[in-house]
């Protein structure tokens, strides 16, 4: 889906009675999630009257406000006001994005299991999984928690139709050409395949929250769980 | 220190505020109070600001003791209340000595009922707000054992009463479109406005289930909406058809689609709704909602000029009791 054009989007929708969404499809593409990631820096630079919150999800802006003092209308008139400015598809991503490098253990769990979904050997898979340079296209669920893409398309893997009972806090797991990494011990459908000791949320932290949707990631296999993860600034 | 010690605690009683803003974007829902409505009524009896902490009780209250005298005042979802066994008023501001009891049982109606003290819970502050976020393991529940530190107090009015706010037993919760309204039908959404809901036994911080009179709901997307944001009043239709509306703790996004979003005013009565408690839901557009709020928005601000004195009832003093020999004997121990 990645580069399709299609004159739905941008759309802008009503969300709920205080929130306006943004979306730029509604299928996961690099562009739509680039899009999206792009206007919201565009939306909390312009530092609109009124916004009280914004965030993204995989392919949309969502932007929050307080409709008493901004009707809905001029709101909307804003944001479309920004939409024009430019052609978001072909935005670049935000300034400030971050390389991460996360140890990860890849064995045990349903490495196996995943592998052979995909169609390769359990060492083809962790070649792959380590290797990969993915971005966080989403934060959300649960705090911290990172949807990371785009793998390749052997990974197009479905999520189990059952839950596994407890992934580990840490855990990294995989379906649908994602990885997610679960901030808190969890249930889950999707099948894990590696471990790692990244703390993504502590509230106590000076920086709570570690990773931001637009960073990227390298999750390096590692023998034993110990070495930090590091990061570098991008570009 | 000044503080209210807890001797005996229920199973799902934590601090709350008004919640934390602007962590969306990184996966935190704001949590806060899940009956916002609580903290304001909680503020105008004791004439102080809704941003002080207050102590939430799900269903059941505890047993708490001052370390100082302090005022308190009791709101949202109405339990059994004493201080040193004598009964005293819900919805009411009274005064609590050092070394009182004040024991607090189970839900007469709602869910959620709010114990303030003057000046607020001085709990530590995390990420912005006092509010333990449950779901996120920002804080946690109350316990036997702790001391709750309580803020300097400037306010000295206690015994007030507010007008019986009636948001315990369901009714009418008014919605606005959302993002996927539209992938429901107008015949399913007429059926939808018809529909007599009733609060599933399943429900907490995060969200409550509630299950239709008659068929279930189904969306002409099904299943395969892509994830979107999701913030507290979205009314999900889950896998099985049921409405599953957000609270303060939801998560921040979700692939379920999205009937409408039940509006700020209404919410109070959603979470308040109590197990078996029915409840309808109408449609309105956004232009009538931001009526609605506005007036409720000035309701609430003016909430502390609908004060009243305390009336007690003579049947409602217990010490008349000991006063009263209908059998001829005293309680002894009477206060």
């Amino acid at each position: 889906m990645s580069g399709v054009r299609d004159s739905r989007w941008p759309m802008i929708r009503d969300a709920g009675f205080d929130g306006l969404l943004v979306s730029f499809g509604d299928t996961l593409g690099e562009a739509a999630n680039r899009a999206a990631l792009a206007f919201r820096a565009a939306v909390e630079a312009a530092r609109i009257d009124g916004v009280t919150e914004t965030s993204t999800s995989l392919v949309s802006t969502y932007v929050k406000f307080d409709p008493l003092s901004h009707p809905h209308e001029t709101m909307r008139a804003d944001l479309e006001q920004l939409l024009a400015k430019r052609d978001w598809f072909e935005a670049r991503l935000p300034e400030g994005r971050r390389l991460w490098r996360i140890p990860t253990v890849f064995d045990g769990g349903r490495l196996g299991e995943a592998a052979s979904a995909a169609g390769l050997s359990a060492d083809e898979a962790v070649e792959q999984l380590s290797t990969a340079r993915l971005r966080v296209q989403t934060i959300g669920f649960m705090p911290g928690m990172p949807y990371l893409g785009e793998l390749s398309e052997a990974w197009d893997i479905p999520r189990q139709t059952e839950l596994t009972a407890e992934v580990p806090k840490g855990g990294l797991c995989v379906a649908i050409r994602q990885l997610v990494l679960f901030p808190v011990a969890t249930p889950t459908g999707w099948r894990q395949v590696g471990q790692t000791d990244f703390e993504l949320f502590a509230p106590e932290r000076e920086e709570p929250f570690l990773l931001r949707a637009g960073d990227e990631a390298i999750f390096e296999a590692v023998d034993v769980l110990g070495p930090e993860a590091t990061y570098e600034e991008i570009e | 220190m000044r503080a209210l010690k807890v001797i005996r605690a229920g199973p799902q009683m934590s601090v709350q505020d008004m919640g934390r803003e602007g962590h969306l974007a990184f996966g935190l829902s704001r949590g806060g109070a899940a009956d916002r409505l609580a903290l304001w009524e909680g503020a105008a009896l004791l004439g102080q600001s809704e941003s002080c902490a207050a102590l939430e009780m799900a269903g059941m209250g505890g047993v708490f003791e001052a370390a100082e005298d302090m005022r308190i005042a009791l709101s949202g979802a109405p339990m059994a209340a004493a201080i040193d066994g004598v009964p005293v008023a819900w919805n009411a501001s009274h005064s609590l000595a050092q070394g009182e009891h004040l024991s607090i049982g189970a839900a007469r109606a709602g869910c959620y009922g709010y114990l303030h003290v003057g000046g607020g819970f001085d709990t530590e502050k995390r990420l912005g707000a006092r509010a333990a976020h449950l779901v996120a393991r920002i804080g946690g529940v109350v316990q036997k054992g702790d001391e709750l530190p309580v803020a300097e107090d400037k306010g000295t009015r206690t015994g007030l009463t507010l007008p019986e706010p009636g948001r315990f037993k369901g009714g009418k919760v008014r919605l606005v479109p959302s993002v996927q309204t539209e992938l429901f039908s107008a015949a399913e959404l007429r059926r939808f406005g018809h529909t007599v809901f009733r609060r599933d036994a399943k429900g907490n911080r995060m969200g409550v289930r509630f299950v239709p009179e008659g068929d279930s709901f189904a969306s002409e997307a099904g299943l395969s909406v892509l994830s979107e944001v999701i913030v507290p009043g979205d009314v999900q239709i889950t896998g099985d058809g049921t409405p599953f509306v957000l609270l303060s703790e939801c998560q921040t996004t979700g692939g379920y689609p999205r009937i409408g979003a039940v509006i700020p005013a209404d919410l109070p009565r959603v979470a308040q709704a109590a197990p078996g408690v029915e409840l309808r839901f109408e449609f309105m557009a956004l232009e009538a909602a931001r009526e609605i709020e506005r007036k409720e928005a000035a309701r609430r601000a003016g909430l502390g000029r609908t004060a009243q004195p305390l009336v007690r009832d003579p049947k409602d003093i217990p010490n008349l009791a000991s006063y009263h020999l209908i059998s001829g004997v005293t309680d002894g121990n009477a206060r």
